[in-house]
């Protein structure tokens, strides 16, 4: 009784009966499905704060934007510009040009305290010294409230990040950092990007808050184009004036984020690739009582000449079908719960808070289903090879 | 007790039902384990810190560094008993993501201030004698295996020599241990007189990054760190004194919030494991009624019957439990998953005896409703049904 | 032991039993009379759905009657409380049913020793008392065996070891052959006969066999919720 139509209507048949038998054991059913739905909210939950820490770092950099900074320095935090060197790295080759002069903004990058609002503890807050062309180095930045402060004032922007995070940062408040105060002017917006989380303000007022006399700790250049990089690199790597690092903006921050990307991936498979092992066992249960549950009427079936293989394919299709239907519920509960959770965490390299949402991405939920498919694949495997191999004659008895 | 075989029999009757519900609770709190060791990693420097101890920064943050001469006008104010300080050197070993702290202190001011972090009398006299003198902890020497005698480069990504070079080197003098399993023992430590002295002359000489300041009684620290911040007001580096308890805590959450994250996951894990042992004992309840009918009639009271039922669940719960503690207990004892970002990674005891006491907790709840309907069977219809 | 056997054990009075099912009212039993002397073997006798095992049910305690009132040894089980009847079972009674209704899990012994686990004795004291009750119906050689390897006759021999290990002042068989073959039936009747002859247990049987009912002492018949000719022998 061969024939692929009729052996594809047998396995249709058992599967089925299979699925209508679901109502009578839905406890068993419901718990699988839960615990898978467990599995993929929870891998999709830790990976969404990954793929949200490392869109926030990426989204920053265009491959035509470069940092210089001092040479050894990992970070802005550490790094030292003279006014000489900044001005050298301004007329270098390969920086682009406007009217106004060269598309670079040298810049300084301190951090001050100021209470999460979240927690109410202290944070970690960079505040930023900008030049005019900070606005056109970097991409998307725009204010999407107030204005921009006066060229030589005391006045501040914040991202709208920072503003959201922590406490006192709203338009027409005062910022208090030592002896000085700075008004609240704006809010700006930066795509997403790390921009947002930090204060910015006049470079030359921060210097002088601050004492640092001239000197600045990085330099934003924007390129002619992403090729004209080398050139400018070279350039200033051998001009036996300056020790500098020249770093693309892109890779400066995929550097950056690499650590908390790296230890929230691992722990979140960790969790989940545990969570999954639990899963499979719990999908294992349901399988193998279900097949319990159908012993006489599967060895009926068979007794009609069904075949051991229409029967594994139908139950292993039963199993797909319930974790499936978990994954698909899992992946939903981590897209509403944590798609777009805003918050913020700590960038060991700036010593600073980066603000930046959850990001459930398309290729996250699919993840997520995969891992469910494979554990419903898994749990349905044994118990229908079970069903398939025990002897017909006995379990016709049974019961 | 002599209960017990009747219990243990039950749970034999279906093995691979047990095992596969066994196998799901361990991997929870194999999970919860592992979780446990993670926060406390990341969040649990708190439980550490001394009673006595406040920290002193600069006001407008952690970066802004404090004179050197503060440290004598702390001890003048009344109920500071001692006062020391640390520089962050932020030096790195052969490759950046090899993180440890490096600190310039003064040795015996720091030790006398530290006195978790054990270090041998003649060690201690090394140190003294050796102005390029380190002493290391004993998980980073173990790491790098480094050993007394060995001279280690590091390099700052901050502080440069007179000659423009930014690799310092030291001599390891001495290995630290720390008191308790949860001391932090990844730090270096070198003296600060000899960092002073060597750093560039124009940035940051007899400047110091924080204070670790000794109170004399714990009860009156908040009124002694407002007598700190009130002696350097209106100077050029107001600070901000808080117990080294709230300093560690607000480091903490500037990573986020930990303990919620956690919380969510174990809440999913456990939730999931609630299912379906719960459905396992249903399930074994309900192909039982017939026996429970048995007991009753036999003269199993209602309070026993219902104790067989919670004994088995809890059994069940807690075997799975223990056995999954005891896997994540030599899991984590193996050390950092994550080679060196989580310097703490140990399992709290705290932690292993509250899983115990969840794993009893999860055995009630999954028991309970199945033992209710165990209870509420009428002896002569459950007859019925064997 | 008991084995004259003049005093009354059992009294049942003007007992009624009434189920639902949904709206409907189904008499079990009314207005009930049966009293049993201890030290005898009584056998009950009727149709299915006649109330048999409802009656049995009441005097073991299991159930409580509608109206009337049940008393054992004194005792007025219609008045207990569920707790207060429980241990009443475990001192009192022992039941021995058509489908021997053993732990699967539990070996010959095991089982036996069920309702022991109830009492105060040691457990020593119990492994004595197991041996001793299995010795009764002959199987001290299977004491390790589990239910799914005796034989029917054998596992009914288990149940009624289970029934008597306590020395329980009542035996309640319910269909004790009902399962069985001619042959094992018999080596079960000749068992329960030498409890009540020998031991003087007092042992109240259903059964629809006649081939069992004369085997008691006194048959009594169930229809339609009345005793009837009382007694037949």
């Amino acid at each position: 009784m061969a024939g692929p139509i009729n052996w594809l209507s047998q396995v249709g048949s058992i599967t089925k009966f299979g699925l209508m038998s679901i109502p009578q054991r839905r406890g068993a059913a419901t718990a699988t499905i839960i615990g898978i739905a467990g599995v993929v909210a929870v891998l999709v939950g830790v990976l969404s704060i990954a793929a949200g820490f490392k869109q926030a770092m990426t989204v920053s950099g265009s491959p035509d934007a470069a940092i210089v900074l001092r040479s050894g320095a990992d970070s802005e935090m550490v790094s030292g510009l003279g006014r000489e060197a900044t001005r050298v790295i301004a007329d270098s080759p390969g920086v682009a040009r406007t009217a106004q002069g060269p598309l670079a903004s040298a810049e300084l990058f301190v951090i001050i305290n100021l209470p999460k609002r979240s927690t109410g503890t202290d944070a970690n807050v960079p505040l930023r010294g900008v030049e005019a062309a900070a606005l056109q180095v970097r991409d998307n930045v725009r204010i999407i409230q107030g204005r921009l402060f006066e060229w030589g004032k005391n006045e501040v922007i914040v991202g709208s990040g920072a503003a959201r995070e922590f406490g006192g940062l709203d338009v027409g408040s005062t910022l208090k950092v030592g002896r000085y105060e700075w008004p609240i002017v704006g809010i700006f917006s930066a795509n997403g990007g790390v921009s947002e989380s930090e204060i910015w303000s006049d470079a030359r007022v921060l210097q002088d808050a601050y004492n640092r006399g001239d000197s600045f700790q990085s330099v934003y250049v924007r390129l002619n184009s992403p090729g004209a990089f080398q050139a400018f690199k070279d350039s200033l790597t051998t001009n036996p004036q300056l020790s500098v690092k020249v770093v693309r903006q892109s890779e400066y921050y995929a550097e950056q984020s690499e650590t908390i990307t790296r230890l929230i991936t691992t722990l979140g498979f960790l969790i989940a690739f545990l969570m999954a092992i639990g899963a499979v066992f719990g999908a294992l249960n349901t399988m193998y009582s279900a097949v319990a549950a159908r012993t006489r009427e599967i060895a009926t079936l068979r007794a009609l000449g069904f075949g051991g293989g229409a029967v594994v394919v139908s139950l292993m299709i039963e199993s797909l079908l319930l974790a499936l239907a978990g994954g698909l519920l899992g992946g939903g509960l981590a897209y509403l719960a944590f798609n777009n959770f805003h918050t913020s965490t700590m960038n060991w390299q700036s010593f600073s808070q980066v603000t930046f949402a959850f990001r459930v991405t398309p290729e996250l939920l699919v993840r997520g289903i995969a891992w469910s498919a494979m554990i419903g694949v898994i749990g349905g495997l044994f118990p229908a090879i079970r069903a398939a191999r025990s002897p017909i004659a006995a379990a016709l008895r049974e019961l | 007790m002599k209960f017990l075989h009747l219990v243990w029999s039950n749970l034999r009757r279906k093995k691979l039902r047990t095992s596969l519900t066994l196998l799901s609770i361990l991997v929870a709190f194999v999970l919860f384990g592992f979780l446990a060791a993670i926060k406390h990693a990341l969040a649990g420097g708190v439980e550490l810190a001394g009673a006595d101890r406040l920290i002193v920064r600069h006001k407008v943050s952690i970066i802004q560094m404090l004179p050197e001469s503060y440290k004598a006008r702390m001890e003048r104010i009344p109920g500071v008993v001692l006062a020391t300080h640390q520089t962050w050197f932020g030096g790195i070993y052969q490759d950046p993501k090899n993180f440890f702290m490096q600190n310039p202190v003064v040795p015996e001011e720091f030790l006398a201030m530290h006195p978790e972090l054990i270090l041998a009398p003649g060690q201690k006299q090394a140190w003294l004698k050796s102005r390029t003198g380190a002493v290391v902890g004993r998980k980073t020497a173990d790491r790098f295996h480094w050993k007394i005698g060995d001279r280690v480069p590091i390099q700052s990504t901050i502080w440069s020599k007179p000659d423009g070079s930014r690799v310092w080197e030291f001599d390891i003098v001495g290995i630290y241990d720390g008191k308790d399993k949860g001391t932090d023992t990844t730090a270096l430590f070198f003296r600060y007189d000899y960092f002073d002295e060597v750093r560039r002359q124009s940035w940051g000489k007899g400047q110091v990054g924080w204070y670790t300041i000794r109170v004399k009684d714990p009860a009156q620290a908040a009124d002694v760190a407002k007598r700190v911040d009130q002696e350097f007001e209106n100077s050029s580096a107001e600070t901000k004194t808080e117990p080294e308890g709230a300093f560690v805590q607000a480091w903490a959450r500037q990573i986020g919030n930990i303990v919620m994250i956690v919380a969510a996951i174990l809440g999913a894990v456990f939730f999931t494991i609630l299912l379906v042992t719960g459905n396992t004992m249903a399930q074994a309840v309900r192909e039982r009624t017939g026996e429970l009918g048995v007991l009753k009639a036999i003269g199993f009271t209602n309070g026993q019957i219902v104790s067989l039922v919670l004994a088995e669940a809890c059994l069940l719960t807690v075997l799975g439990g223990g056995l999954g503690l005891g896997l994540a207990w030599l899991v984590i004892s193996r050390g950092d998953p994550t080679g060196g970002l989580l310097p703490m990674f140990f399992f709290p005891t705290r932690d292993l005896l509250i899983g115990l006491g969840i794993s009893v907790v999860l055995g009630i709840v999954t028991g309970i409703f199945p033992a209710y309907q165990a209870m509420r069977l009428r002896v002569a219809d459950a007859l019925r049904r064997m | 032991m008991n084995t004259q056997g003049n005093d009354t054990l059992v009294s049942v009075d003007g007992v009624e039993k009434i189920f639902h099912r949904g709206a409907e009212e189904i008499h079990v039993l009314s207005n009930l009379q049966l009293r049993v002397p201890s030290g005898e073997f009584l056998a009950l006798m009727g149709p299915s759905g006649s109330g048999k095992s409802t009656l049995l049910n009441l005097i073991g305690g299991l159930d409580r009657p509608t109206r009337g009132t049940v008393s054992v040894a004194g005792e007025r089980l219609d008045q207990l409380s569920d707790h207060r009847l429980a241990a009443w079972r475990a001192r009192h009674v022992g039941f021995v049913f058509q489908l021997y209704n053993l732990m699967p899990m539990l070996t010959a012994e095991r089982n036996v020793e069920l309702p022991l686990l109830l009492t105060h004795l040691s457990k020593a004291e119990r492994s004595q008392h197991v041996k001793a009750a299995l010795a009764m119906v002959g199987l001290s050689h299977r004491e390790r065996h589990y239910p799914r390897t005796l034989s029917g006759g054998e596992q009914q021999r288990v149940g009624i070891a289970r029934g008597i290990v306590t020395d329980p002042t009542l035996l309640l068989c319910d269909e004790p052959t009902g399962d069985l073959d001619r042959k094992a039936g018999d080596e079960i009747l000749n068992l329960l006969q030498g409890l009540n002859r020998e031991h003087g247990k007092t042992i109240i049987m259903v059964t629809h066999d006649p081939h069992a009912s004369a085997r008691a002492a006194r048959t009594v018949h169930l229809d339609k919720g009345q005793l009837s000719n009382e007694p037949v022998k």
